[in-house]
């Protein structure tokens, strides 16, 4: 008898409990991430603001882990299950997910005429007609320095590479602190924060990345050779047994204040806030001589996108929207210091160290990495190969040129470009 | 009595087989299979089209592929190799040592040496690089204390010295396993050939190498044969310690690392499961070709002691 009375019970809750759901939320919609550190972020900021303002939408935000996120969303994509908005990665991923037909087209979406160019370049196809994910945000490469140490050992903030190369040389010679923190057991650090780092001085930022698509420079001109020779002259500044250095080793070095520099990317200013003890500053990649024009590696990261096949297409558009609006961006950069809107409109930030980073694209010159767009299509994979080699060129194992001479071929081998 | 009626067709004996075959066919032959045939696919315009061996002819004729695969083999066969000089004598070694009946503690020692092999890799591979850390570990302290300073170099990250340091994390790894068959072998030989051997006069060492090895070594082969499957699947501790890109410049890459990177891709290399599996499909052939050699070769020539 009770057993009979509690199974109806339980049925009753649960008519119930679906018909009030179906009630409250009109639409209902998922979002599919990488992003699982910004969860909290998601559930307490962003999708509250947006849920006031558009009663009738509910928003959940459902990451999956960074490693498994390509492959879990291919399948969900192909079984049919997938989110109404699909997180993009930047260029070919995402690009591929389009021509599938997984993507919607949303040039013409009201918002997306906050964006620049370049900022839409990496959610484009090729020719620039079609754009298909609302651009969030980007990450500045440069470098963190120790302002303690800096003063301590009363160096200036160096502007040119020559200063950059004395300042180096006198805490060496102080002996205090490892001049600079970085690794090559990563292989990545040495590529994203060493060559696509320095890089964008030497090749002259848009200008270049935009000759080596269209194939009017080469890997191996000088420009693109230089910011190797650069890094190979890095070597005696990294601490001892740097060729088995990890890149948590790396953080932990310069957060434990034993390294002075540390060649970043923006996304470290959140970790470092929370660790480092001391005071931090910020340069951007060092100049030829003083007066000359700035070029910084501003690389468009993350970007939302809808899926063609979502059932709540129009809910899913005014979210867009509002992803599109100065709104969102001031609540996510501040949400997520280091990770820079794309809208054109200035975000006002709290995070000092973000101000800094973000204050070099009035001065500076933005471009992306170099080898994202169309250059990491084929086999051997440019980007991968920049790591290796960027790494051999710092351990000595190669010389500037011929690594420039590997990369050059590899890509010789299946890349044409467009005549 | 009549002649014997017709023995019914005996159907227990499929039956009590299917469980273990169907389990069998649906988790091992099907994906076999299905590997084989998506080396033979290629993916062009959305669609995967026949194509017959153009993947394997890509594989070993496009310098691309070709110069990772045969370093990925060359690299593969040195880890095995080291595990066959390293871990398989210290294996026997040390199961020699134990099964001796003067040592004490035998229990402790022999569950210490098989602990690391019940370790996650991702367990082994973490703490070895951590060990090994120029930075934070433990080595570089311990060859100071004893004066051998001089000869730490960070050996995960130098190109000649990284492949045969994870072999060798390896072998710590895995040496428990060689060292309890061969105990179990060591024990299973009976009292009456040992005392039988030392009624000849035979002891200590000429014993061991005299009698015992050679009633062990239809276990050695088997161990041989595991380590050689165990070596050529590889791939854990070389994703978990280097990474999938195998650095420094690919000195680590091993035949699974290279597998890895052909079917799932890595950062914005595209995965490409035919190439994938045209890789997966030449590791299978080499596991059995490895394997036919020890089975017709090598082990109808053993042998054996009935006792």
């Amino acid at each position: 008898m009770t057993t009979k009375l509690l199974t109806a019970l339980l049925l009753g809750t649960s008519i119930l409990g679906s018909a009030g759901v179906a009630y409250a939320a009109d639409v209902t919609l998922n979002i599919e991430s990488w992003r699982g550190d910004d969860l909290a972020i998601w559930k307490d900021k962003l999708i509250p603001a947006f849920e006031a303002k558009n009663p009738g939408i509910k928003v959940v935000f459902a990451p999956s882990a960074p490693t498994e996120y390509d492959a879990a969303l291919g399948a969900k994509l192909a079984a049919g299950s997938a989110g109404d908005l699909i997180t993009c990665r930047p260029f070919d991923k995402s690009l591929e997910l389009y021509k599938k037909g997984n993507l919607a087209d949303l040039s013409s979406l009201p918002g997306m005429e906050n964006f620049s160019d370049v900022a839409k370049a990496a959610w484009q196809t090729d020719d620039g007609k079609a754009s298909f994910c609302v651009p969030m945000a980007s990450v500045i490469h440069g470098f963190i320095y120790n302002k303690d140490a800096f003063d301590k050992l009363g160096i200036k903030v160096p502007e040119t590479r020559d200063e950059f190369f004395a300042a180096l040389d006198k805490i060496k010679a102080d002996g205090t602190y490892i001049p600079m923190a970085m690794g090559t057991k990563d292989l990545w650090e040495a590529a994203t924060m060493g060559y696509q780092n320095i890089g964008p001085n030497y090749w002259k930022g848009e200008e270049g990345r935009a000759a080596l698509i269209k194939g009017e420079q080469k890997l191996t001109d000088k420009d693109w050779v230089a910011p190797y020779e650069e890094l190979a002259k890095w070597k005696p500044y990294l601490g001892d047994g740097f060729e088995a250095q990890t890149y948590p080793d790396s953080q932990n070095l310069f957060t434990l204040g034993r390294a002075a520099i540390y060649p970043a990317g923006s996304w470290e200013i959140g970790l470092f806030n929370t660790q480092a003890q001391f005071k931090m500053g910020a340069f951007p990649p060092p100049v030829e001589k003083a007066g000359d024009t700035c070029y910084i590696s501003d690389h468009t990261d993350i970007g939302m996108g809808l899926n063609a096949a979502s059932k709540n297409a129009d809910a899913a558009k005014t979210f867009l929207s509002w992803v599109a609006s100065p709104d969102f961006a001031a609540i996510y950069a501040n949400a997520l210091p280091g990770f820079f809107s794309l809208n054109n409109t200035p975000v006002k930030m709290e995070d000092p160290l973000a101000q800094e980073f973000v204050s070099w694209r009035g001065k500076c010159k933005s471009t992306i990495r170099s080898t994202y767009q169309i250059l990491s299509r084929g086999t051997p994979n440019l980007e991968n190969e920049t790591w290796v080699e960027s790494a051999n060129v710092i351990n000595g194992t190669d010389t500037p040129e011929a690594a420039a001479k590997k990369l050059q071929d590899g890509l010789d081998s299946w890349y044409k470009p467009a005549k | 009595m009549a002649a014997a009626p017709k023995r019914p067709f005996r159907w227990h004996i499929g039956i009590f087989l299917a469980p273990a075959v169907l389990v069998y066919t649906a988790i091992m032959i099907l994906p076999l299979a299905g590997t084989l045939q998506l080396s033979l696919f290629r993916n062009i315009d959305q669609s995967q089209v026949f194509v017959g061996l153009e993947n394997f002819r890509t594989l070993f004729g496009d310098p691309n592929w070709s110069v990772n695969f045969w370093n990925a083999l060359r690299n593969n066969v040195w880890f095995f190799v080291i595990h066959m000089l390293v871990q398989n004598p210290i294996g026997v070694m040390l199961a020699a040592l134990l099964s001796s009946p003067k040592l004490r503690f035998a229990a402790f020692y022999r569950t210490a040496i098989f602990v690391p092999t019940i370790l996650s890799f991702v367990i082994v591979g973490f703490a070895w690089k951590l060990i090994l850390s120029p930075l934070w570990g433990v080595a570089p302290n311990l060859m100071d204390l004893v004066g051998l300073k001089s000869l730490f170099t960070p050996w995960l990250g130098k190109e000649e010295y990284a492949l045969t340091t994870l072999s060798l994390i390896s072998v710590w790894q895995f040496v428990g396993i060689p060292m309890m068959l061969i105990y179990a072998a060591l024990l299973s030989i009976p009292e009456e050939v040992i005392e039988a051997a030392e009624c000849d006069g035979i002891t200590g060492m000429s014993q061991f190498w005299k009698i015992k090895l050679p009633l062990i070594l239809p276990s050695i082969g088997i161990i041989s044969i595991l380590t050689f499957v165990g070596n050529f699947n590889a791939f854990d501790l070389i994703y978990t310690a280097q990474g999938a890109l195998a650095g420094p410049n690919y000195s680590t890459d091993i035949l699974g690392t290279f597998l890895y990177r052909a079917f799932f891709g890595f950062q914005l290399q595209v995965g490409d499961p035919n190439m994938g599996a045209a890789i997966a499909t030449m590791m299978f052939l080499i596991i059995l070709g490895g394997v036919c050699v020890y089975l017709f070769l090598v082990q109808t020539r053993l042998r054996r002691y009935q006792f």
